[in-house]
């Protein structure tokens, strides 16, 4: 407890949120639109399935603790299915903006592709929900305490923030993913991102015993990230390129009556 | 308020933070495919107009641009490319509007947290003289509406009274009011917040260091806000007034009373704004039929402009608007004539250069691009954080929720400002989802995140 375990927490928890926005989505005004709007999606999504179990509980027997836990776990895959119900509807809006910014632009193409769009929404998604799994454990990790003095796993700062770190990168991947298979309408791929979301969501049921959890989701997140990578149109290929600083031979033909190099997406 | 400046200042103006010490970019040359376009601009401004009317989104064509201005095109077809630049400059003014508006409600949270003398009661305001300890809920509902009702009637009193005093050109009563106001932000609520966080972190100052400090402080803003200075300082300047007022209120009002108080006043801005004999409304109006601006002292005004060649004859004949007043202050002990709190959005009346000689190199005129916002709208988006930050027993997700939502309303309310080009009332969507997400993230929210906190699970 105190500041030591605040920053190292907040760092491992959002330090690559932090940097990806900082170095990604600070400087163009219109990703920084995107991610706010992605936040209230995310966040009226929440607000939804806070309903959804707020009545439940209310509804049923509160002494009853398995009921209880029972209609928690019922709360969080609603909250699950809801967020990623959002996430489709934030497509849909993403891809009428994109139209209309196409329209209005200059040379009737727009400044921003659906595929940085989706990244940017899933940054967002990412953000807002680690930001609000954690925040208040970070907070009080500022102030006194022992963790765990009633028995339960002294990790629990550290593993939130780990776990945190994960529902980031996890958010980005699925938004990526999410958008290129709406928009080529793979919908086994749509199942797999919300399928993946409630395993995700489900082992977290699993803390403490962490390394049945946090290990699986972080290759979860690995296999996500690579998956994702190939969806964006990454490849091994460019990998190596990028790693060896080689200048690409650009073949691209120069079209003179409207003096625009095409642009690649 | 918030207003949206298309056109640069009239050399007349004396007193304009415009005119003060800005570095000059060199404005970059006009685009070669402008001129191509011309043509055709007459029959696609109406399409266009319509197609951007129906598929308008918050996120606007700016693709990173970082220029701050863009020659005009001097055809006739200014309107329509007009309107392309106003919808192309909004991502980057919403922006340049997040900004202040965030850093304003950063100060009012982290005081809020850290600082114990804002969130103590120590009294009410002559405003809202009903007291809210009372043991029935019924009673306490309608002193808490008592209250809204005494503490609107003033604004509105007020806002009148600043309206009568406009047309009737008391200038000189009210550039000293606005003084008076200023005076007592920036030296009296400095010097308070000064002491009272010097108490929190137990830090000792000698009376010397501090009024030297204080004395520093308050001169080199006053210079700033009312004359001339370097727009950042005087932007800064306006935050901080604009944080130490709204936390004068959260300190001052009482709870329910300041909820009330935060819905109360989105309907009156809405009213005064839109309404055809809403005082504000009549007060931008005279405002654009005297050609002036309103007393910068109290809108924070994003824009930087200059303007280079021929402008400067044909934009003196247009429209500068803006206005959007705020100033509020409640002092218990003094006897002042406390100013209200207005917020507006508006939008300058874009002139359409009419000097079809100029060529298209000549056409460097700078124009203004820039969004103004009434220190009001600071003052309440703060007021609703802060009370969200001091009452939410200790839940920084209820902070968060208010934050994202004020900023979404602000978003959406700079999108009508693009499409329906006139002043706009700034407070009524994002006060609205601010209250929306306060109470339905405090009461539903926070018990279903802190179970799943308490088992460690993640959604």
């Amino acid at each position: 407890m105190g500041a030591t375990v605040f920053f190292g927490c907040t760092f491992v928890a959002f330090g690559p949120a932090f940097s990806l926005f900082l170095l990604t989505v600070a400087g163009d005004p219109l990703r920084v639109i995107i991610l706010v709007a992605g936040a209230f999606f995310w966040l009226v999504s929440l607000l939804l399935a806070s309903v959804i179990w707020f009545i439940s509980v209310h509804l049923s027997n509160r002494e009853d603790s398995r009921l209880q836990y029972g209609l928690l776990v019922f709360g969080a895959a609603v909250s699950v299915l809801l967020q990623e119900a959002f996430r489709f509807a934030y497509f849909k809006l993403l891809k009428k903006a994109d139209e209309g910014l196409a329209t209005l632009s200059e040379d009737g193409q727009s400044p921003i592709s659906l595929k940085q769009m989706a990244y940017v929404s899933g940054l967002s998604f990412g953000i807002i929900s680690g930001v609000f799994s954690v925040i208040n454990i970070l907070a009080d990790s500022i102030g006194p305490g022992i963790v765990g003095i009633h028995g339960d796993s002294p990790y629990y700062f550290i593993t939130s923030a780990f776990l945190t770190m994960a529902v980031v990168f996890l958010h980005t991947f699925w938004g990526v993913i999410f958008f290129d298979a709406c928009e080529r309408r793979r919908y086994w791929a749509l199942a797999l991102v919300v399928a993946s979301h409630l395993v995700t969501s489900g082992l977290t049921f699993l803390n403490p015993w962490y390394q049945a959890s946090l290990i699986p989701i972080y290759i979860i997140t690995i296999s996500m990230g690579v998956w994702a990578f190939f969806t964006a149109g990454g490849s091994l290929h460019n990998v190596l390129a990028c790693l060896s600083c080689k200048q690409e031979e650009d073949n691209r033909v120069m079209v003179y009556s409207a003096l625009q190099v095409p642009i690649e997406d | 308020m918030i207003t949206f400046m298309n056109s640069s200042d009239s050399e007349e103006e004396a007193c304009n933070e415009r005119t003060s010490l800005i570095s000059a970019e060199s404005p970059p040359a006009a685009s070669y495919q402008d001129g191509l376009q011309a043509p055709e601009a007459a029959e696609t401004q109406t399409y266009r107009k319509r197609r951007s009317d129906g598929s308008c989104s918050p996120s606007d064509a700016d693709g990173g641009n970082s220029d701050s201005g863009l020659p005009v095109r001097d055809i006739a077809v200014d309107n329509k490319e007009e309107e392309e630049l106003t919808l192309k400059y909004g991502a980057k003014h919403v922006i340049m509007l997040f900004v202040p508006v965030t850093l304003c409600m950063i100060v009012v949270i982290a005081t809020i947290k850290s600082v114990r003398f804002y969130t103590e009661k120590n009294g009410q305001l002559i405003y809202t003289p009903f007291s809210e300890d009372t043991p029935s809920v019924g009673q306490r509902l309608l002193n808490s509406v008592l209250n809204t009702i005494i503490m609107i009637s003033v604004i509105v009193v007020m806002t009148v009274f600043l309206v009568v005093l406009y047309k009737y050109r008391c200038y000189k009563f009210i550039h000293g009011w606005l003084i008076l106001s200023s005076l007592m932000l920036l030296f009296l609520f400095t010097y308070i917040y000064l002491g009272e966080v010097l108490k929190t972190y137990n830090v000792a100052m000698d009376y010397p260091t501090l009024f030297f400090v204080i004395w520093n402080f308050g001169a080199v803003g006053m210079i700033c806000i009312h004359w001339k200075g370097p727009l950042h300082l005087q932007q800064a300047y306006l935050i901080m007034i604009s944080a130490l007022m709204a936390l004068v209120f959260i300190k001052y009002l009482p709870e329910w009373s300041a909820w009330v108080i935060l819905g109360a006043i989105s309907i009156y801005d809405l009213i005064a704004v839109l309404c055809p004999r809403g005082p504000l409304r009549m007060l931008v109006e005279t405002a654009q039929e005297r050609n002036e601006p309103i007393f910068p002292a109290l809108i924070y005004s994003s824009a930087m402009v200059w303007t280079v060649g021929m402008a400067k004859q044909d934009t003196a004949s247009r429209d500068l608007t803006q206005q959007t007043w705020d100033s509020a202050e409640d002092v218990r002990e003094i006897h002042e004539n406390p100013a209200y709190v207005e917020s507006e959005i508006f939008e300058a009346r874009s002139p359409a250069p009419t000097h079809p000689t100029t060529s298209l190199l000549e056409e460097l005129e700078e124009e203004e691009r820039g969004v103004k916002l009434g220190l009001g709208d600071f003052i309440f988006y703060s007021v609703l954080v802060g009370k969200a930050a001091a009452t939410a027993s200790g839940d920084w997700n209820t902070t968060l929720a208010c934050f994202v939502a004020i900023l979404i309303g602000l978003c959406l309310t700079l999108l009508l400002l693009a499409v329906f080009k006139k002043a706009l009332p700034a407070l009524p969507i994002s006060i609205t989802f601010g209250l929306v997400f306060y109470f339905s993230t405090d009461n539903l929210v926070r018990p279903f995140m802190d179970t799943l906190a308490s088992h460690q699970l993640y959604i």
